[in-house]
């Protein structure tokens, strides 16, 4: 049968990468780990990049600016998303189109709490009789947002998580467009079409005396969201190899199996959902911060369609590979800044080449690659 | 909440919704057909149906088309911005059928893999009429200016609503007596049933499967041309709410069952012009998610279940 799919020339595109993973795997542990160091070193040392013959990298000489580290703050947050959206996608196989909705929150969560221009700080000010300048704290507003993304996540889940796969989909979409319009459409405690602006960072409200993380320098911000990336892969990684990551994985490729297993997966869907949400929360909230202003606008449903390829482009499953699209759809536009029209048109192409010559992505997780190759087997030759 | 301006109007209310709702239920007839043979959501069907509305303008504006023409020129744009929009339509479906899903069919890929190929697809579609066509909304000719017909009570039915609803309907009842009745139908039920042992009896599975968006195809051109005449305009990316809200009517009436598209698509449609009504029209959009949630938590199946073939093979 493989004799069958193998005389297409398209398909060895499929096998590409296949042998670098496992050489990579056959080093000694402490080999691995002097490389991950490494690694995680250069990608501190990312925004001061000088290396001759790396330089090109940079995409100052098209911004004609020192934006550099704002385009690698960028790939962190996405990369946040990309590996919070990898916990539903990936592991535990639901596919969610309204991811958007869970970074809208997020930032909304920071944005509502820590501004002291929002409806909602007002209106608490004036129910406790506080000072003009009172909002809460940039640090207590993280476990407020993580709160507001985890049960959005868990009260979209409630109902949907139920339905089949494709269902799902849909009213995820849904989802993440009405938080949109829901946001829009209610000035009253949400700031409405104008959006909310002087959201807190770290050292309080924007303003001139912020000497670490203000609005001009964005290295440090940089800085805090590889530290937050680095710590949450290390969490993720965690959870996959626990006996929840194996519940997701057992829930993904066979629903039933896993339920006479006992693994009962609407509670393991659910988890997935509500974690994949906190980290969406998180890196809206990070986005937000740094920001310092958001409108409705910026939340729109291409961005959902766009958190979903990364994830899959990048090889859905893995993190090395999750964050390696997400890297690529962050910076590949800014890199090419001229072509900014194309963009969606070249995501969409992406979208449909990589699914038909290469679905397992980018860098494919071994698991995942075998999965597809199974059913390719099935498949009697001639139909 | 405005209680009386609905209830005062409820009739005008309801033939509004309906002559909305009629184009959802054309759409979705594409959602659904697709998926009662191939249990796959056609994403890139809302791009279908935004190329049938292009190709209405360009049919249009090629014949010189201009506001308010006379009864015998009308009728002449009408038929040519028909025919024009279900070719355009029908092949765009079927084009999407070849490139996007055909291989992966042969590969047997796992239902993920066909939506987001589907996703893909419809990104590229819209994207390349947005930089074709520019991001703005495009006015289209005013074929067939609104007059009101006749009033029953305080309710006055326009020409345009008369002809979107019994369009729908037509076209509607053809398509049900040639999926229950003809030859090819039958050959679409058999694959919708089980695709193997319709082999064995000799359906060719491929050509059902091209048929069935093929029809799609053109019931999507046939509701571009309606939204042409009653919207008087389009944008690159028109089909992405009206394709949601069209999948949304498809899972309400029974995801793969064609009456239940067309019983879908009108309630929707009825449902919005109400909350629209009731609220602002900011909130109908909340509105149809909230109600295909609700569906889909109590009647997951919809209100007349699926079935393409399997209530009454």
């Amino acid at each position: 049968m493989t004799e069958v799919t193998r005389n297409n020339p398209l398909d060895r595109i499929r096998d590409l990468t296949g042998g670098v993973g496992s050489r990579f795997r056959a080093l000694p542990k402490w080999q691995r780990y002097a490389a991950f160091l490494a690694f995680v070193v250069f990608l501190y040392y990312l925004p001061l990049l000088g290396i001759p013959g790396l330089v090109w990298l940079r995409t100052d000489s098209i911004d004609g600016g020192n934006n550099w580290a704002g385009v690698l703050f960028t790939c962190a947050i996405y990369v946040l998303i990309a590996i919070g959206l990898n916990v539903v996608i990936g592991l535990a196989g639901l596919l969610d189109l309204g991811y958007v909705g869970f970074f809208a929150v997020g930032a909304y969560s920071v944005a509502l709490f820590g501004s002291r221009q929002s409806p909602v700080v007002a209106a608490l000010q004036n129910r406790f009789n506080l000072s003009e300048d009172w909002a809460v704290t940039w640090a207590v507003c993280i476990p407020i947002a993580l709160a507001i993304a985890m049960i959005s996540g868990v009260l979209l889940g409630w109902p949907t998580l139920r339905l089949r796969g494709d269902y799902l989909a849909i009213v995820t979409l849904g989802f993440g467009e009405i938080i949109r319009i829901v946001v829009r459409n209610s000035p009253s405690w949400s700031g409405g079409p104008s959006g909310v602006a002087a959201i807190p960072g770290p050292q309080g409200a924007p303003s001139p005396d912020n000497t670490v993380f203000g609005l001009i320098d964005v290295k440090p911000w940089y800085w805090l969201a590889l530290t937050v990336v680095l710590l949450v892969v290390f969490g993720v990684r965690r959870l996959e190899n626990s006996r929840v990551g194996r519940a997701w994985l057992a829930v993904r490729e066979d629903e039933d199996a896993a339920a006479v297993m006992g693994v009962y997966p609407f509670k393991f869907k659910l988890w997935a959902f509500a974690i994949g949400a906190a980290l969406g929360g998180l890196s809206g909230f990070l986005f937000a911060s740094r920001g310092g202003f958001i409108e409705p606008e910026q939340f729109n449903a291409q961005l959902s369609i766009l958190f979903v390829a990364m994830v899959v482009v990048g090889g859905s499953g893995n993190m090395a590979g999750v964050a390696l699209g997400a890297f690529l759809l962050a910076y590949l536009p800014e890199r090419f800044r001229d072509f900014n029209e194309w963009r969606f048109l070249v995501f969409g192409l992406a979208l449909v080449l990589v699914m038909l010559l290469r679905p397992q992505g980018l860098i494919p997780s071994r698991r995942r690659a075998r999965e597809l190759k199974d059913r390719q087997e099935e498949v009697a030759p001639g139909v | 909440m405005n209680f009386d301006e609905l209830f005062g109007h409820l009739g005008q209310h309801t033939v509004d919704g309906l002559a909305k709702g009629s184009i959802y239920a054309l759409v979705a007839l594409g959602y659904t057909l697709v998926y009662g043979v191939l249990k796959l959501i056609n994403f890139a069907h809302s791009e279908v149906f935004m190329v049938g509305t292009f190709a209405v303008l360009g049919t249009w504006s090629m014949l010189g088309a201009t506001d308010n023409p006379g009864f015998g020129l009308m009728l002449v744009f009408l038929v040519a911005g028909l025919v024009g929009g279900a070719l355009a339509s029908g092949a765009t479906a079927v084009a999407v059928e070849r490139i996007a899903y055909k291989r992966l069919r042969e590969m047997n890929a796992p239902p993920l893999i066909f939506l987001i190929t589907a996703i893909g697809l419809s990104l590229v579609l819209s994207e390349a009429f947005g930089l074709w066509q520019g991001r703005l909304i495009v006015g289209m000719p005013t074929i067939l200016p609104q007059e009101v017909l006749f009033t029953i009570g305080n309710t006055g039915v326009t020409n345009t609503q008369l002809l979107t609803v019994v369009a729908a309907l037509v076209m509607m009842f053809a398509l049900d007596q040639f999926i229950n009745r003809t030859r090819y139908g039958r050959g679409v039920r058999a694959v919708a049933q089980n695709p193997d042992t319709a082999a064995l009896m000799g359906v060719n599975k491929d050509r059902v499967i091209m048929l069935i968006f093929l029809l799609g195809g053109l019931l999507a051109g046939a509701a571009a041309l309606l939204y042409a005449i009653r919207y008087g305009n389009t944008r690159f990316n028109v089909g992405f709410l009206l394709g949601l809200k069209a999948f949304t009517a498809a899972v309400l009436g029974g995801i793969g069952n064609l009456r239940g598209a067309l019983l879908g698509g009108l309630l929707l449609g009825v449902v919005e012009v109400y909350a629209a009504t009731l609220t602002s029209s900011n909130w109908e959009d909340v509105a149809a998610f909230v109600v295909l949630v609700v569906v889909l938590l109590f009647r997951p199946t919809g209100l007349l279940g699926e079935s393409l073939g399997r209530a009454r093979a």
